[in-house]
């Protein structure tokens, strides 16, 4: 495939048939926790794609000019949850200081993010895959994205269930999770639609 | 420090305080592997090994780390027992090493290794930390442990790779694929906090 095609092939692939959340379990943790509402889903899922799509590319750049050429890729796990931690503090601190709304909007998410575990995973899959630096930040962009439909719908699913008798051991985290079977099912039928390695 | 101390915080997090089926915590890294026995075991392995030291790593500084910058001191040394693992693993089982791919550097952002040194390692002795973290990544363990054991078995028919089922057996594939690991871990939820809320009506 060629160079202008295949990114964008990494990003449609990474929203629907690799969705990082449906088929890697990845940002499991915020996913169970934040979608007992839609609005605090949107918002969390907007800074994660935002965040995710950026640290991606800024590791990206890291990673092949900073430790490669010193071979130092074992140290890409520090590295990268520290960009992550900096980086996720820098857009606290900018956005605090020129966007009140957007900071109640989005600010509380921010601290969130850090542990989230889908951020450090996509920069661990760009790393593993050998993307371009292209290719990564449509990668980040496009798992963001999937994450953010997917917690989407997860929070609407919720929220129609709030009436509904649930079994006692079932109510809270396992019928989230059977929920998110049924997705990742759903989310299974758009295999075929790309096939990327 | 009695001995009675070091039982008790050794078998909480086996039952009552187990952090996945109690806390639902962590489930982010491993789940991804349990599709085959052999995969999980090594990667609680690589758990067990990192909340057990970076909680006595922990503990041990515990009285100099400045509480402000205490999250990054806590990622720094979690990442380094992540680094050991990783190394570790390519030198010495690099088949397994490609097979897990990035899910071993996800330790770093396992809940459960933060979680256990914010909870406990903080304000307990070095040893008793040791025990904590250790006992905690078990109770992780054991739980995927037996997730993975039915979703191969009933994934494929095997059981640590060698065939175990007849050829009558037809495999349900979707337990090795992604949504069976969701539901597996849901089935184990529900079973165990039934049992749970039996005993506390009792």
């Amino acid at each position: 495939m060629n160079d202008i095609l295949f990114p964008l092939a990494v990003f449609f692939a990474a929203v629907f048939t690799n969705n990082i959340l449906l088929t890697n379990y990845l940002g499991m943790c915020s996913f169970l926790s934040v979608s007992k509402e839609l609005e605090t889903s949107a918002g969390l899922g907007i800074a994660v794609t935002f965040v995710m799509a950026t640290t991606t590319a800024i590791n990206w750049v890291v990673y092949h000019f900073l430790l490669v050429p010193f071979q130092l890729e074992y140290l890409r796990f520090i590295v990268f949850i520290i960009i992550i931690a900096a980086f996720v503090q820098l857009i606290e601190m900018v956005i605090e200081r020129y966007s009140e709304g957007l900071y109640f909007a989005l600010g509380i998410f921010l601290p969130l993010i850090t542990v989230n575990c889908a951020i450090l995973g996509a920069s661990l899959f760009m790393v593993i895959r050998e993307y371009s630096f292209m290719t990564s930040f449509f990668f980040g962009f496009g798992s963001g994205l999937g994450w953010l439909i997917a917690i989407l719908a997860m929070a609407g699913i919720r929220q129609r269930l709030r009436t509904a008798k649930i079994p006692l051991g079932l109510d809270g985290p396992g019928i989230s999770l059977i929920i998110a079977g049924f997705m990742a099912m759903a989310f299974m039928g758009f295999n075929g639609m790309i096939t990327i390695s | 420090m009695a001995a009675g101390m070091i039982k008790k915080t050794f078998l909480a997090p086996l039952g009552k305080d187990n952090p996945v089926f109690v806390q639902i915590l962590g489930i982010c890294s491993t789940l991804a592997v349990t599709n085959k026995l052999e995969n999980t075991m090594v990667m609680t392995l690589g758990v067990m090994f990192t909340t057990a030291l970076s909680s006595w790593t922990l503990s041990v500084m515990r009285k100099w780390i400045p509480s402000r910058i205490r999250m990054m001191v806590e990622t720094m040394i979690i990442a380094t027992y992540v680094i050991i693992v990783d190394i570790a693993l390519k030198a010495f089982y690099p088949e397994m090493w490609k097979q897990l791919g990035p899910y071993v550097g996800l330790i770093i952002t396992n809940c459960i290794v933060m979680g256990r040194i914010e909870a406990f390692a903080l304000q307990n002795k070095p040893m008793l930390s040791l025990v904590d973290g250790l006992a905690s990544g078990m109770g992780y363990a054991y739980v995927l442990l037996v997730i993975a054991f039915f979703r191969e078995l009933l994934g494929t028919g095997t059981l640590w790779g060698y065939q175990i089922l007849g050829s009558w057996w037809t495999n349900w594939s979707i337990m090795i694929m992604p949504p069976g690991g969701f539901f597996m871990l849901a089935i184990f939820i529900w079973i165990v906090r039934e049992a749970v809320f039996k005993e506390g009506t009792k």
